[in-house]
C-alpha cells in the first residue's frame, strides 16, 4: 500500500502527464530551437532508458528467490531471441507458477 | 479518400498494435489497484498519461513509497524517446494546423510513431483523419483495459499466488533488452544493475532506482563519446 493522500496521488499523476507530454512536443520544440545537442549530453540522454529500467529489474532478481530468479533468467534468454515481451512473460511466468504449485508449496 | 474513410483505414491500422498492447492495460490496471490506487486514479493515468511503460514503472514506485518528484522523473526518463519520436516525425505532420499538431503529439505512442512513419514512406501523405484513427483504436482500447485490469485486480489477494510479482521485472526486462543495441549498453547496464543491487541492499527500497539509474547515466557521459548513431 502507498501512504500517499489521495490528493497527493492526483498531483503526482496530473504532474506526470504533463511532464509526459512535454517530452511529446519536446522534439518538436527542441528542433525550433537547438540544432546540435554536444555528445557526452547525447550519451547521458541515450543512457537513461536502459539505466533506469535495470535498476527496476537487477533488485527485483536479487531479492526473488531462487524460483523468481530461475524465471527471471529464462526470460532474458528467451528476450535476446524474441523482441516482443509476451513470450518473456509466459515463460517466466509458467517457471514461476510450477516452482510455487509443485515444488516449493 | 475521404475523412470518413480515412479514419476507418486508421482505425484498422491501429487495431493490430492495441490488441498486442491489450494484456499491458489489463496488467497495469490490475497492478495499480493491487499497489493500493483506487480505479479512479488508475482510469487518471491511461486517460491522461497514456504510454504503458511508464505507467507501469510509476505505478511499481508507487509501491516502493519514492518521493514523488522521483516518480515524475522516472515516468519522464521512460517517457524521453518520445522527445525523439516528435521530431522524427514532423516531416509527415507538418501540414496539420497547430491544434491538429498539439492533438498529435498527445497520441504520440511507440505504434502510433511506427504507423505514421510507415504509412508516410509508403503513400508520402498521412491525413489528420488517419492519424486520429490509429489514435482512437490504441487509446480507446488501451483505456477499456485498464478499466478491465482495475476491476478484476481488486479481487487479487495475493499477488505472489499467482506469479504476478515476477510479471513486472520480466516487463521491464524486455524494455531494457530492447535497448541493447545502443552505445555503452552493456557498461551501462553492468553499472546501474550494480549500483541498484548495492543501494538496495545498504540504503534501501527508494533509493535503489536513483542511485543505480544516476550511477548508469554517469557512466555513459564519462565514456569516449562515439560517432552519433541513429537513436532507436
Amino acid at each position: 500500500m502507498s501512504d500517499f493522500t489521495n490528493e497527493h496521488m492526483m498531483l503526482v499523476i496530473l504532474g506526470a502527464a504533463i511532464a509526459t507530454y512535454l517530452t511529446r512536443i519536446g522534439g518538436y520544440l527542441l528542433l525550433s530551437v537547438v540544432s546540435d545537442i554536444p555528445p557526452r549530453a547525447e550519451a547521458a540522454l541515450n543512457a537513461i532508458p536502459a539505466a533506469v529500467l535495470t535498476t527496476l529489474v537487477a533488485p527485483a532478481f536479487y531479492a526473488t528467490g531462487w524460483e523468481g530468479k530461475l524465471a527471471i533468467a529464462a526470460a532474458l534468454l528467451v528476450g535476446l531471441r524474441y523482441k516482443s515481451p509476451l513470450p518473456m512473460i509466459a515463460v517466466g511466468w509458467v517457471i514461476v507458477m510450477v516452482c510455487r504449485r509443485f515444488i516449493i508449496g | 479518400m475521404t475523412s470518413d474513410t480515412d479514419f476507418l483505414s486508421g482505425l484498422r491500422s491501429g487495431l493490430v498494435p492495441a490488441l498486442s498492447a491489450a494484456p499491458f492495460g489489463m496488467l497495469f490496471g490490475a497492478v495499480a489497484v493491487a499497489q493500493g490506487l483506487s480505479i479512479t486514479e488508475t482510469s487518471l493515468m491511461s486517460l491522461t498519461i497514456f504510454a504503458g511503460a511508464s505507467q507501469l514503472v510509476g505505478v511499481e514506485l508507487f509501491g516502493h513509497r519514492v518521493a514523488a518528484w522521483l516518480i515524475i522523473a522516472s515516468i519522464v526518463a521512460v517517457n524521453f524517446r518520445h522527445v525523439l519520436y516528435s521530431a522524427a516525425i514532423m516531416p509527415a505532420i507538418r501540414h496539420f494546423s497547430m491544434p491538429k499538431k498539439l492533438t498529435a503529439f498527445f497520441l504520440l505512442t511507440d505504434p502510433q510513431f511506427a504507423e505514421t512513419l510507415k504509412r508516410f514512406e509508403a503513400t508520402g501523405h498521412v491525413s489528420f483523419s488517419w492519424y486520429l484513427g490509429v489514435g482512437a483504436a490504441l487509446y480507446g482500447l488501451w483505456n477499456i483495459m485498464t478499466l478491465v485490469g482495475a476491476t478484476i485486480g481488486g479481487f487479487i489477494s495475493d499477488p505472489e499466488a499467482l506469479g504476478l510479482d515476477i510479471l513486472l521485472p520480466i516487463y521491464f526486462l524486455n524494455l531494457v533488452v530492447g535497448f541493447r543495441h545502443r552505445t555503452n549498453y552493456a557498461p551501462v547496464v553492468a553499472v546501474s544493475a550494480l549500483g541498484s543491487i548495492l543501494a538496495y541492499a545498504t540504503i534501501g527500497s527508494p533509493w535503489h532506482v536513483s542511485v543505480g539509474a544516476v550511477a548508469g547515466i554517469a557512466l555513459a557521459a564519462i565514456l569516449p563519446p562515439k560517432k552519433r548513431e541513429a537513436a532507436s
